[in-house]
Order: C-alpha cells, then structure tokens, then sequence
C-alpha cells in the first residue's frame, strides 16, 4: 500500500468518525449541563406544570403539551393533503405539470421559519389568534413538503411490476394503488408521516411567533400555549439562576430525546421499505 | 345479472374519477399555501423595501433611514464560517462512507447523520453556548457560525457520498491502471466528476442555513452596529427580521417584510438555480 493512500484513507476515517463522535459529544454535554435540574426534580420534572423562576420551581408539562397537539394538529392537516399530493405526483399524472408540481412543494421548504412565523403573525393571527390552531396551521404548512417528497419516494420504490399485474386483471388507477402500492408502501407511509412530526416538534421560530407563549394547558385549541422549543427560543439566554440555566438546558435534552426517539422510528420504517422495494 | 354487473362497473367508474379529483384537489391545496406566502412577502416586502435598507444600519423608530446592511453581511460571513467548517469533514466523511463505508461502522455513520439531519436545530444553539459562549463568556459569530456547521454537515455527507457513489467503476479502473495512488483517483477524479452534485449539496445546505433563527439567537446573538470580528455578537438576518417581526411597531414589523423579501429571494433563487443545475448533471 502506498503512503499517501494510509494516510487519506486514515484521514477520511477519522473525519467519518468525528460525526458519531460529535453526537455522543452534545448528548454528553447536554446531559452534564443539565446535572442540577435533573438531581433537583428528577423525573417530577415531566409531569409538573410549574414555571417560576423567583421560586425555581420547574415541570415541562405544559411544554410538552404544546408540542404534542400543535404537532398532532399539523399531521391531521398535512397527512390528507400530503398523502394525495403524492399520491398524485407518483400514480396518477405523468405531465410536465408533475415536474412543476413536485418544484413548487419542494420550494415550499425551502423558504425559512422565521418567514413562516411573520406570514402567521400576520395572516393566520387575525383568524385563529396566537394559540394552538394558529401553530398547528403553521406547522402542517411547513411538514407538507417532507410528508409529501418522503411519500412520493416511498411509493416510487414500490416495483413497476406489482402496479402492472392489478392493471392487467383490469383494475382502476384507484384499485391499483389500493390494492397493490398502498399496502407494500404502508409502513415508509407511516415513516414519512412521524418524520413529518419530527420535523413539527422540532420547529421552533414560527411556533415561537405564533403560539402565544403561555405555559397553561388548556384544552381549547384556540387558547395560547407554549412548547419546548419555543421556551428554550425565549428564555435560554436570560435564564437567572444556575437552576434556570440548567432547567432549560434540560428542556433541550427532552426535545432531543423526543425528536430521537421520532426520528430514529421514521428512518427505521423508511429505510425498511425502500430496501424492500431495491431487493424485490 | 347484466344489470347487477355493469351496476358495480359504474360504481367503479364513480370511486376512480372521485380519486382522481381528491388526489388532484390535494395536490393543488398542498401548493396554495407556497403562493400564499410568497404573494403575501411580495405585496408587503416591496411596499417596504428601500436603497437604504441595503446601506443602513438598523435605526431606532420612527427614523425613516434605517436598513440591514450589517445583517446582511453578518448573515454571509456567519453562513459562510458554517461552510467552512463544515466542509472538510463533510466531504471526506461522504467520501469514506461511499468507498469504505459498507461494513458497521459505515452503517453507524449513516445512521447519525441521518438522525442528526432531523435534530431540533435549537439544539445544535445550546450544544454551540455550551462550548463557545460559555467559555469565551460572550455571545460570538463563531459560536452562531459552528451551530450552522452543524446542521449543514449532514447534507453535505449524504450528498457526497452519493455523487461519488455514483461515478462510474471504470473510471476509477482506468485512473489506478494509469498507475496513479488511490488518494489521488479519488480526489482529482472520482470527486472531481462528482464535483457538480456535490457542490449542489453544498449551495442546498447553504440556502438552508440562511434561513436559520433558533440555533442563531443565544450564539451569535445581535448587533446593531458593523462587527467584522469573529469573537464578537454578530447580526444576521434571520434574528434581525424575528426581531422586528415581533416588536409592536408598525416600521419595524415593515422592516421584517422587507428584509423577508430579500431572504426569501436568495433562498430560492439559490435553490432554483441549484435544482435546475443538478439535473444536468450527468455521469458517464
């Protein structure tokens, strides 16, 4: 072997290597920060709705809650429409119109959240006011493209073979993808619709402009709440005490296990599918 | 029984042509909000944007003459800090994963990196306060400039490692029976041929670290004046436009138009430019 080769290959490995490295490194650190708040409330932490740094008494539960439902919301509007709209792009059009299509939703992510918080702040506010359904609203715009792009992906790695055996016994378009692409595509479906939530969970700036800030729970969707990130957006950097500081260090650690544990589930679902479709 | 079966055949008809229209009625719903938005920053942004907008600096209220010259600028050095340190690691990594990457260790490496392009990226802000501003005890471009690096290292590992997956064997074959090491092949030719892909991942994860608030906001921070130091608070224009999105002033809530206008122009200007350019790309 060749000197220069060891010495790119030994560089490149360890390049490669830095990523799960720097991984375990934020969770490591994260987790240190976040010593005080955890050895103070233990798990309490999670289950409590407290929020009052003179006192230093601290729960997540309202946080949490406004995390799951403005998430959950924007999947029950985003997942029809997502859903159909690759349906559309991979099984019924085949125009230039497809191309166009496909652009235009990929564009749709592109553009940055803090956009989308203003374009909330201003449109949706006047209509659902700053609560949960303006959040909600908010986010399923912005986790269409993903639930969208992922789901086309998903039924486009389904084999041409299976659609021309249902059309050969004479099925419809619609009978086809019921009966032979939507059940081999069910479970990367599944995994494009919790990356979608991934992504909802995790959004904080447009969440942030939009939610109404208010750590309460109340289970009228037009009342304002909070959510994780979006705590951490405003009152990270003026936490008042070494508590507050480690407190939402700890609200950082609990969106990072949550988008974890959603993240990890929809890579598994999707990367199941999509090698099972290359393999047949 | 004629009767019955062309019954069930116009049942039939009546269910494909009502997905025909539900899927088509969806696809055209997912695009109204996109016109929506981009309608709406248009109509508002021009109404508000100005020369001096791209000259000034930011001005109390009510002064006519104010701009986001330092938030534009600090928004390029800060992106292009991320870039910087984001790139070497990103395309030797992608590089590894595509040559040697097959066996565990390959599959961990895929396997974070995907994870990680799904992180919160407020998260990537507390992991950069934690080593930077917490140990330099202020906020710095540095500290905003390697939360970016962060989330733009995923895109560029992926996108590398499949453009140089996809050069063809045979080049490769004909560059190492030219008798040239293998460290070379794959710098000057495998990635030189995949360069076009790979440089579209890199200007897709630029584009997507411009648009980038949350990790910004407790590491570079803010400033209303020119700083060109590294070590030092540093606007940007993500922050500057959540700024003044939120402020209860009418000015300010036009400047946030405006400077959403330009942000989104160069977003998808970028975007466009770049997704036109990669289906070009060929390799062969």
């Amino acid at each position: 072997m060749i000197k220069g080769d060891t010495i790119f290959r030994k560089i490149s490995f360890v390049l490669a290597l830095s990523i799960p490295l720097l991984f375990c490194g934020l969770f490591f650190v994260v987790l240190w920060e976040s010593r005080l708040a955890l050895k103070t409330f233990g798990f309490s932490f999670f289950f409590r709705s407290a929020w009052d740094p003179i006192k230093g008494d601290y729960g997540v539960l309202p946080f949490i809650y406004g995390t799951f439902v403005s998430s959950l919301l924007a999947l029950v509007i985003a997942v029809p429409l997502g859903l159909g709209c690759a349906i559309y792009l991979a099984e019924v059009t085949t125009t230039k119109f497809k191309e166009w299509l496909a652009t235009m939703v990929d564009l749709l992510a592109a553009v940055p959240s803090v956009v989308y918080g203003l374009w909330g702040i201003f449109v949706l506010g006047p209509i659902f006011g700053f609560s949960l359904m303006n959040a909600g609203v908010l986010l399923a715009i912005m986790i269409l493209p993903t639930i969208t792009s992922v789901s086309r992906e998903v039924l486009q790695a389904v084999p041409e073979s299976l659609r021309e055996s249902a059309r050969a016994l004479g099925a419809t378009r619609w009978e086809t993808v019921r009966l032979a692409v939507l059940p081999p595509a069910a479970s990367g479906i599944i995994g494009a619709i919790i990356l979608g939530l991934g992504r909802a969970m995790g959004e904080t700036m447009a969440v942030t402009m939009v939610i109404g800030n208010r750590p309460e729970i109340s289970l009228n969707l037009f009342a304002p709440a909070y959510s994780l990130s979006a705590v951490i957006a405003n009152e990270f950097a003026e936490a008042v005490s070494d508590l507050n500081y480690s407190v939402m260090v700890e609200v950082g650690l609990t969106l990072l296990f949550l988008s974890l544990v959603v993240n990890g589930l929809a890579r598994f679902l999707v990367w199941k599918t999509s090698s099972q479709g290359r393999i047949q | 029984m004629e009767n019955i079966e062309s019954r069930s055949y116009s049942i039939r008809k009546i269910k494909e042509q009502l997905f025909l229209g539900i899927t088509f009625c969806a696809a055209i719903l997912a695009v109204i909000p996109l016109f929506a938005v981009i309608f709406y920053i248009l109509w508002r942004g021009f109404s508000s944007l100005n020369f001096a907008f791209f000259t000034q600096l930011p001005a109390p209220v009510g002064e006519s003459r104010s701009g986001m010259a330092n938030a534009i600028v600090g928004s390029m050095i800060i992106v292009g800090l991320g870039t910087l340190l984001s790139l070497p690691v990103g395309i030797f990594s992608g590089i590894w994963l595509a040559e040697w990457g097959k066996g565990k260790t390959g599959f961990l490496v895929r396997f974070v990196v995907d994870v990680m392009s799904g992180f919160p990226t407020i998260v990537f802000g507390i992991f950069s306060y934690i080593l930077f501003v917490l140990t330099m005890r202020r906020f710095s471009a540095l500290a905003g400039g390697f939360a970016l690096a962060l989330i733009m290292l995923p895109y560029i590992t992926r996108t590398t490692e499949e453009m140089v997956k996809m050069v063809p064997q045979t080049l490769r074959e004909s560059a190492l029976a030219l008798g040239l090491p293998e460290w070379k092949v794959l710098l000057f030719v495998v990635l030189r041929t995949a360069w076009n892909g790979v440089f579209t991942g890199i200007m897709l994860a630029v584009a997507r670290a411009a648009g980038e608030t949350a990790p910004l906001l407790f590491t570079a921070f803010n400033n209303n004046y020119w700083n060109f130091r590294l070590d030092q608070p540093m606007a940007s224009m993500t922050v500057q436009i959540y700024n003044y999105a939120i402020s209860p002033f009418a000015d300010w809530n036009r400047m946030a138009w405006a400077g959403s206008l330009v942000l989104v122009f160069f977003i998808l200007l970028i975007t466009i430019v770049v997704r036109s350019f990669s289906k070009r790309v060929s390799y062969g």
